[in-house]
């Protein structure tokens, strides 16, 4: 029996750098707005372009980001830490060096836990959280003689979260990931999205032999953006690792790349990694004092986290577990539920849609739940035809389908669509006596027996009635009526 | 002409003088001076008659600021939207700044007027204002000597009547320095005190803005409208600005005047000496009291700072790559150079290698060279790096390379704790000493410089000696503190200007005027005493 991590001969250590992009309105040093999707420089000031003179003014939003990040895992807060910069010459690093921090981070010694395939948790340690600005961009394939540069990026406020090397199997990397995901948008720090490059994960990777203490010697693999490609790149990382030692060679240290196309690592150029960053204190900011004050209004700023809110939905919804981790897995969806709740929508049903038709189209589109075009108010008025019996369940999925291109209430698109279903005797009573009347040959067959016929009666009922018939009502009349024959 | 900012005005206000009359009269000044003088790198003509025009108009409605009247010129360091701003060096020669700095907005939000930019050191680094790519400012009083550094072009420009006040940057003595040797007065605010949006950095934890004027009450006037808090300068200080001129209505003779024995020792000419102790003795006389104080860390201070200040620079002086703006080397050479490097080398590899092992053993070292030729293939550099390297070796003049270097080395992996951490403990040593002598004294009384205006290119050749003229300044910015040197009448040799330097503990600007203002009376006249 192996324990996890150990194949065989060799344990695997893995330790993760994340950098998470802070979804703050303005940049980490300069008042100008961080936000994706704008022309190439035009987020930019003086300041972002390096220009002579300028002074970086710290964001307070990074500050206080970092400290709920920070106190959600568990961490201690420096009460005094400082920037440094990290001095290194690449075109789209236009200040020639990034601030970043060095010797004091502001966050340090915290925890995570993440849940493992067999439904155990297990605690991965948290070395630090520290904050610094990201680099712009050089696009190498627009243009086919020169690098281009887009500054919009340079300055954008960046979290790192150094992991302790605790990990030790590429699943493990992904639950860790999948949980890093989850904490900042919990905390609304950080919109999660590693395939647009808000986070982003370099992992360090060595092996050893089962039972050593001392640690072999590690790879840094960068270039990773997707949960998906981070957990290949460690197996195929470790699997070269393992080749060589067993073939009786020395893994080198190194900086490599992972190469989705191909599905391999690559050695980067010695050149892209010689590095001396000659880090120093940063001059131009003080030093970030967090005092009792701050920290006291940062804590309360921490949201309901994910177990807290799973429990919750169980006990005060009556939810089974299921549903209750489904729905908290993220925090937008937790949010749009209750939303529609908060609009009448009752939690068991709401819930059953939100699981299975909301998330079968969010599927369908590769979408989150902030860019579902119905809204909870909308999405409740459908639940509320559902439960005053007014369509059928098949109605309901109809009826989505429509709102989700369409403005209009669930109530307009039901009449529009036919798909009102008619409850009234009155309506109902002459299409039964008619159904009844065209198939004597049925009735006494049913009469004698044959109760299965019951579903054959309510089909032909609901076709004559277009569809429109409460099927629960039909089978009551007909029941009546034929008990009615038999007398 | 050399009136004080208060009787201008009072002659404009009264409508005795005009103010375009005035500025044109500056213009021709300039215009008649500056070929000799070389202390201006543009005269802002047209803008600065303009401008007269506008404040002309206010004073007539009576809604003019506190600086109608001034006349300003400023350092090439501080950036001004629309004008150059070139340091002085090469690297920057056809940089336009995009935006003002804080002290030229309020300078201007005041209404003085701003007449051009001046000369100085290539990135603030110098004494004598002979690293400049315009050539040395000269010597108002003797046009063979220097002016002292960097803010040369400042204090020679005020000495000449040139402009009423300079703004200069000091980041070791590089406004006090010169005022010294030029005979005007110069002020270094404590760190902190004014914003340095704007400034083009050199060191960023020492670097200060300051005024160079023909008083201290001028001094004080434009300091009082530059300093203040800043919020795109997260190193400004929050302390509200006293009134520092209205101060002077009313000055305290009853201070305490500090003598520290540290900065009359070895290496200061005498007759300076002797002049600054007759400063020391008339304020005595006028009330003040004179005590002993001890300085004992001065002997680290240019250590300390040159280990610190270039640290800085060498990272403040890492955007200037040829990138976005600023000189940018030849690509086409940059590749022709690279080719032929990489041809040659390989044509050596084909010699070493061709030959064979009969030529290693005749040499015993054929395999050896070729791994070695073939190291040198791999390290050429990427066009990119080769790109800075070019760029910055031709933008950059000597002593600022020389600074980069030393900054680049002491904070080297393996080198930083040597170097860098230990000047930082000495920094700290330093002030403790400065916070010391400040619990028992309002103001420190020393030279200026050791000397006075030496020979142009007297120096050139000799950095550490030419490190040596800031001798008594760098302390003041290793400890964030603030300075000022007054003139205290001519050296008998030379006939040069002697500096006396005060300086007061950081945020005691009101201490340091006061003192000043008092010296400035009791030097009328000292150079009978000496």
């Amino acid at each position: 029996m192996t324990s996890p991590g150990v194949d065989m001969q060799f344990e695997t250590v893995i330790g993760l750098e994340v950098h998470a992009q802070l979804l703050t309105e303005s940049k980490a040093f300069a008042p100008v707005s961080s936000r994706f999707g704008s022309a190439p420089n035009t987020n930019i000031t003086p300041l972002c372009l390096g220009h002579p003179g300028t002074l970086p003014v710290p964001n307070e939003n990074l500050i206080r980001y970092a400290v709920r990040l920070g106190l959600a895992t568990d961490c201690k807060i420096a009460r005094k830490s400082i920037f440094a910069r990290k001095n290194y010459f690449y075109p789209d690093m236009p200040k020639g060096y990034q601030i970043s921090q060095f010797e004091t981070p502001i966050c340090f010694d915290g925890h995570i836990d993440i849940e493992l395939e067999d439904g155990s948790t297990k605690r991965i340690g948290l070395t630090r959280i520290h904050m610094e600005e990201d680099a712009g961009k050089s696009i190498h394939d627009q243009d086919p003689h020169n690098t281009l540069i887009d500054l919009n990026r340079a300055g954008t406020p960046l979290l790192e979260i150094v992991s302790e090397p605790d990990i030790r199997t590429p699943q493990e990397a992904y639950a860790y990931l999948t949980r890093i995901k989850q904490i900042v948008r919990y905390l609304g720090v950080c919109d999660g999205n590693m395939e647009e490059g808000s986070l982003r994960c370099d992992a360090n990777v060595s092996i050893r032999p089962a039972g050593q203490k001392k640690l072999g010697t590690r790879t840094e693999i960068k270039n990773l953006n997707s949960f998906r490609n981070v957990e290949r790149a460690l197996t195929y990382e470790v699997e070269r690792q393992k080749e060589i030692l067993l073939s009786g060679g020395e893994v080198i240290q190194q900086t490599i790349l992972w190469d989705a196309a191909t599905m391999k690592t690559r050695q980067m150029r010695s050149k892209e990694e010689a590095h001396d960053y000659r880090y120093f204190p940063e001059p131009d900011i003080p030093p970030v004092i967090v005092t009792d004050e701050m920290l006291e209004e940062i804590r309360l700023e921490i949201p309901e986290m994910p177990e807290e809110r799973r429990q919750r939905y169980m006990k005060e919804f009556q939810l089974p577990e299921f549903d209750a981790s489904v729905l908290t897995d993220d925090r937008l969806l937790a949010d749009f539920f209750e939303e529609v709740l908060q609009h009448g929508g009752k939690p068991k049903p709401a819930s059953n849609l939100i699981i299975t038709e909301v998330r079968r189209v969010l599927n369908e589109k590769s979408i989150g739940i902030e860019h579902f075009t119905v809204s909870p108010e909308r999405l409740a008025g459908l639940l509320e035809l559902r439960e005053a019996d007014k369509i059928s369940s098949s109605a309901m999925q109809t009826i989505l389908d429509k709102m989700l291109i369409s403005d209009k209430n669930a109530e307009t698109l039901a009449g529009e669509l036919n798909l009102v279903q008619v409850s009234e005797a009155g309506f109902l009573e002459p299409i039964v006596e008619q159904v009844l009347q065209e198939n004597h040959d049925e009735v006494q067959r049913y009469l004698s027996g044959k109760k299965g016929l019951i579903g054959f009666f309510i089909g032909q009922i609901m076709k004559k009635s277009q569809g429109k018939a409460n099927p629960g009502m039909v089978r009551e009349l007909v029941e009546n009526k034929i008990g009615e024959y038999q007398k | 002409m050399h009136n004080s900012i208060r009787s201008t005005r009072e002659q404009l206000d009264k409508g005795s003088v005009a103010l375009t009359d005035l500025v044109s009269g500056y213009k021709s000044r300039i215009e008649e001076k500056n070929p000799e003088i070389n202390a201006f790198t543009l005269l802002d003509k047209e803008q600065a008659l303009q401008q007269a025009k506008s404040v002309q108009n206010k004073i007539n409605d009576g809604t003019a600021g506190l600086l109608a009247g001034v006349v300003i010129g400023i350092k090439d360091v501080l950036c001004h939207e629309g004008r150059p701003a070139t340091c002085a060096s090469e690297m920057l020669a056809n940089y336009e700044a995009v935006y003002s700095a804080t002290v030229v907005d309020r300078l201007l939000a005041q209404d003085a007027v701003i007449i051009g930019r001046l000369n100085m050191d290539e990135f603030a680094m110098g004494s004598s204002n002979e690293n400049s790519k315009y050539g040395p400012a000269k010597n108002p009083h003797n046009t063979g000597k220097v002016t002292g550094g960097s803010s040369g072009g400042s204090a020679a420009a005020v000495a000449a009547g040139m402009c009423d006040v300079a703004l200069g940057t000091d980041t070791g003595g590089s406004i006090r320095q010169p005022a010294s040797y030029c005979g005007v007065v110069g002020v270094k605010p404590s760190y902190g005190r004014v914003s340095r949006y704007g400034l083009i950095a050199y060191a960023s934890s020492f670097d200060c803005i300051g005024p160079i004027a023909r008083s201290v009450t001028d001094a004080a006037t434009v300091l009082k409208v530059i300093a203040g808090q800043d919020n795109k300068d997260a190193t400004s200080s929050p302390k509200p600005v006293p009134d520092y001129p209205e101060l002077l209505n009313k000055p305290d003779t009853g201070f305490t005047v500090g003598v520290p024995a540290e900065y009359f020792g070895d290496g200061l000419d005498p007759v300076i000496k002797d002049r600054i102790l007759v400063v020391a003795k008339r304020l005595e006389k006028q009330g003040a009291r004179l005590v002993d104080v001890k300085l004992p860390h001065l002997s680290y201070a240019i250590a300390t700072y040159y280990i610190l200040a270039t640290a800085e620079a060498s990272s403040n002086l890492a955007r200037f790559d040829g990138i976005r703006y600023g000189h940018r080397a030849d690509i086409h050479y940059v590749r022709k150079q690279l080719r032929e490097e990489e041809v040659a080398i390989k044509q050596q590899l084909k010699t070493a290698g061709g030959s064979g092992k009969s030529n290693a053993n005749r040499n015993g070292s054929s395999d050896g060279d070729a791994a070695s030729l073939q190291k040198q293939l791999d390290a050429i550099d990427s066009p990119m790096i080769r790109l800075y390297k070019q760029s910055r070796t031709e933008g950059f003049g000597t002593e600022v390379k020389r600074r980069i270097m030393l900054g680049t080395y002491v904070l080297s992996a393996g080198y930083y704790e040597a170097y860098y951490g230990k000047a930082q403990r000495i920094r700290r040593l330093i002030k403790e000493d400065f916070e010391k002598a400040f619990s028992q004294v309002d103001v420190i009384i020393s030279p200026t410089a050791p000397t006075t205006a030496f020979d142009l290119g007297a120096n050139l050749n000799d950095p550490l000696q030419m490190y040596l003229n800031d001798i008594y300044t760098i302390s003041a910015n290793l400890a964030g503190i603030c300075g000022i040197s007054i003139p205290a009448g001519t050296h008998p040799v030379d006939n040069m200007p002697i500096g006396v330097q005060l300086m007061a503990d950081a945020f005691q600007e009101p201490a340091l005027f006061n003192a000043a203002f008092l010296a400035e009376q009791a030097v009328a006249d000292v150079n009978g005493d000496s």
